[in-house]
């Protein structure tokens, strides 16, 4: 290629949804253009009308969705007001989707040899006879290791790498000028996501394919992407060369987006208000949690006629949580961090070793007496769309703890919601509304309140931020940190992002297949890891090698 | 685009949804209809349901007999009318105690697991493996004809569907991580089944419990049409069937009409019940 050809050129798009109180603009008078040969990226927060930008451009928005004005133009074809029938000569043919989940888009009934086979032979590119032999060609070429005996197997055999490979091969399949990806790593684990990221810049670079990246992750932006276009509230906001964007933005919109995005930092974050005088008790620093020797293991069960053995989830792991401090608690799903987490909160039973809290052992409680360590222990949900019951309104959430244990008559229970929220800055006026209502960072607000009521001494943090955009995410680790000061609060955090922990996290505990590799603080974890697992883990973190992108 | 006044959009909200599904509409009219003939039989019968005229015997339908008459010259359609009290409530109450039994043994089933699910699975097995009409004529058998008998028995035999219904939707809230959550929060478990699991069993239960009405009309006129109905000359739809039978080659219209009738309520409520399952799923 002599000069750079531009496949698609989006103009003036305006996307309207139906809603309860008429129509509501998603999409307003956004513009970009895609260039064969390079990733760009689009970036914002939800809600920032980035995906159904992507799905305008597939024809894919949903019944309720509607292109007001505006042209999407794909190597001068215009888009905009095909019928039906000509979009099945787009989709797939010349323009590939790769979508975010890979676990919920493939047929679980269908051998993945077949996924791509149907791709080939819809668009007339092979035959009956000729599709088996092509599909498996095309598996290996997204790098499915073994293709012509994975092809027979069924989404439910690959791990989620391998079927956001099987994804790539039917998206490019038919040869596409265009590669729509929309957030197409955010459900996999670091390492994963890295190769995936590794095979999107190997398609771009060898082809004449461009891909359209939908992402809110502006690390890995700032390491894939050609070009950036930014966008906030159905409008781009900014847009050009990446190295230009994210050095020198223009908008304080950018400007938050970069500094609030973990990747990019590598600072423990402070409590916002100055420290307050000592308490009179002196706080006892001796262990608050202490975890030792335990095992948990899922019993042995029979797949396609072989016995699996008892594969343990948690193997021989101790650790102790200092009062008042903060173990960020890392691995890839799998790892058996939340099967930990279920123990120490009594949701699951050991099958061997002892937990003891501030002493006392608690291991194997009866239900009556977990229920007085719930008001010591408590847990925050990763994702606040599921752990709040959504026709709760947020009185009621918050005050369920109260409720349940007793605490306080109608009056001081209300008043003592009206703390808690404040303290989880929310607003008093928010009390009235259903969960189903919420943001999801005001979700995970409540969810935090809620896990405050009892005054805990412990708190166990399961992905807290992991569901959340990056602005949202900086703000609820900010408010952690806060509130760990105000009420000497002791965390255990888990994550999967090594970047995340690094920006809250004392000290940091690196799980892999159940086992505990690594423990260390966190400065010594990231200038000197020990254990070659943390070394990936670090390496996976996109730009940690590159200086020019760090930002302290 | 963007309107203004939230009623006005509301109203034509409902309009258009109302334009798009004709047949719905149409279902909840004939379901309006038959409850104004519980409700008001005399408003829309207009003559007598019992009291025959000599004069009019086996008359076709015409402007002043809708559904003709029958041999001993009273009018069909003021029987139809009347009689819908008799058959629709028959079917309410056989619904209720149905729906309500069913409800709650699949709570128990569900919630409590273990030997109670054993139990209680293994009779509703049991009751879905006789065939319902043989189930039904067996109580009343045992308990005699009736009304309320009619329903008890016809209930019975729709326990069965409610109580799967629950206990499969109480075994998907009861993993569900906002009940886990609620668990740790020191809920106990009567406020759990109360306030989390109760509530989400209600939507699945109404479009079952829509369906199941007209299943049930049909059976409660199907025993009566066997002669276990309340006595005549109490007009009741399966008996009206029942009674013209005998005259089918020279008058079609005294079952034929009364069958119409029982059939498009079985219809509407099973329209009515689709588009709540349908509601439902969209939510």
């Amino acid at each position: 290629m002599t000069e750079p050809r531009q496949v698609l050129e989006v103009r003036g798009l305006r996307v309207t949804y139906r809603s309860r109180s008429g129509r509501v603009s998603a999409v307003d008078g956004a513009g970009l253009t895609v260039t064969a040969g390079q990733i760009t990226a689009v970036v914002g927060e939800s809600g920032s009308g980035k995906t159904s930008t992507a799905h305008a451009v597939l024809g894919l928005l949903p019944p309720t969705g509607r292109i007001e004005a505006g042209s999407i133009r794909l190597r001068g074809q215009e888009l905009v007001g095909l019928s039906r029938r000509a979009w099945q000569h787009i989709r797939g043919a010349q323009i590939g989707l790769v979508p975010q989940d890979p676990a919920v888009s493939l047929d679980p009934l269908t051998p993945i040899g077949r996924h791509v086979a149907e791709v080939l032979r819809i668009h007339g590119l092979a035959t009956r006879a000729t599709a088996p032999d092509r599909a498996v060609e095309l598996l290996a070429e997204a790098g499915i290791p073994d293709a012509a005996a994975r092809a027979r197997q069924y989404p439910h055999e690959l791990s989620g790498g391998l079927r956001q490979r099987v994804l790539i091969a039917m998206a490019t399949a038919a040869r596409p000028a265009l590669l729509i990806a929309d957030e197409p790593t955010s459900a996999l684990d670091v390492t994963v996501q890295r190769q995936i990221l590794d095979h999107l810049d190997t398609l771009v670079s060898t082809g004449d394919l461009a891909i359209l990246l939908v992402t809110h992750d502006l690390a890995v932006v700032a390491q894939r992407a050609q070009h950036v276009v930014v966008m906030s509230h159905g409008q781009v906001v900014e847009a050009g060369p990446t190295s230009e964007v994210l050095t020198d933005p223009r908008t304080g919109y950018t400007r938050r987006l970069i500094a609030d995005a973990p990747g990019l930092h590598s600072r423990r974050l402070r409590p916002s208000a100055p420290a307050a005088p000592p308490a009179a008790e002196a706080p006892a620093p001796g262990p608050l949690l202490t975890v030792d020797h335990l095992g948990l293991s899922y019993p042995a069960h029979r797949t396609r006629g072989r016995d699996r053995p008892a594969r343990p989830a948690v193997d021989d792991v101790s650790f102790t949580i200092p009062a008042r401090t903060t173990l960020g608690l890392v691995g890839e799903s799998g790892s058996g961090k939340t099967s930990l987490a279920r123990l120490i909160l009594g949701l699951a039973r050991p099958d061997t070793g002892t937990i003891r809290l501030d002493g006392r052992d608690i291991t194997a409680l009866r239900r009556r007496d977990l229920r007085t360590v719930h008001r010591r222990v408590q847990l925050i949900y990763q994702n606040p769309y599921a752990s709040l019951n959504p026709y709760f309104t947020v009185d009621e959430l918050v005050g369920e703890p109260l409720r349940n244990y007793g605490i306080g008559d109608r009056a001081g229970r209300a008043q003592r919601i009206g703390e808690l929220l404040d303290s989880v800055a929310l607003p008093a006026g928010i009390r009235r509304r259903r969960a189903a209502e919420l943001s999801g960072g005001q979700r995970q607000r409540v969810a935090i309140a809620r896990a405050l009521a009892l005054n805990p001494d412990l708190l166990v943090c399961d992905e807290p931020v992991s569901a959340l955009d990056v602005t949202v995410q900086a703000q609820i680790l900010q408010l952690l940190v806060d509130l760990q000061q105000r009420y000497g609060l002791t965390y255990l955090f888990i994550s999967h992002d090594l970047a995340v922990v690094r920006q809250i996290a004392d000290r940091v505990a690196v799980m892999r297949g159940g086992r505990l590799v690594e423990l260390a603080t966190t400065d010594d974890i990231f200038a000197a890891p020990r254990h070659p697992y943390t070394r990936a883990l670090l390496d996976a973190i996109p730009n940690q090698k590159d200086p020019s992108w760090n930002l302290d | 685009m963007i309107d203004s006044s939230p009623i006005a959009a509301r109203a034509r909200r409902v309009a258009g949804a109302a334009a798009r599904r004709p047949g719905l509409v149409l279902s909840v009219l004939v379901l309006l209809l038959t409850m104004g003939w519980v409700l008001a039989p005399d408003w829309f019968g207009g003559q007598s349901p019992t009291a025959g005229v000599a004069q009019q015997r086996l008359e076709p339908p015409s402007g002043r007999h809708p559904f003709g008459t029958d041999q001993l010259g009273r009018d069909v359609y003021a029987r139809v009318v009347h009689a819908a009290g008799l058959s629709l409530g028959t079917a309410l109450a056989a619904t209720a105690i149905a729906s309500a039994a069913g409800v709650l043994l699949g709570l128990a089933a569900g919630y409590f697991g273990r030997t109670a699910d054993v139990v209680i699975s293994r009779i509703v097995d049991i009751t879905l493996s006789i065939p319902s009409v043989l189930l039904s004529l067996l109580i009343i058998s045992a308990l005699g004809g009736g009304t309320l008998h009619i329903a008890v028995a016809v209930a019975v035999t729709s326990v069965a569907g409610f109580s799967r219904l629950t206990r499969a939707e109480v075994l998907r809230i009861r993993t569900a991580v906002h009940v886990e959550a609620a668990a740790l929060c020191g809920a106990r478990w009567w406020r759990i089944l109360a306030r989390y699991v109760a509530p989400a069993v209600v939507g699945p239960v109404l479009g079952l419990a829509a369906l199941d009405f007209g299943l049930v009309v049909l059976a409660v006129s199907a025993l009566s049409f066997l002669g276990y109905g309340p006595p005549p000359p109490a007009p009741e739809w399966g008996a009206l069937v029942a009674s013209g039978r005998n005259y089918l080659a020279t008058a079609w219209w005294l079952s034929t009409l009364p069958g119409l009738t029982v059939g498009v309520v079985v219809l509407a409520a099973n329209r009515l019940s689709r588009a709540l399952e349908t509601e439902r799923s969209r939510a």
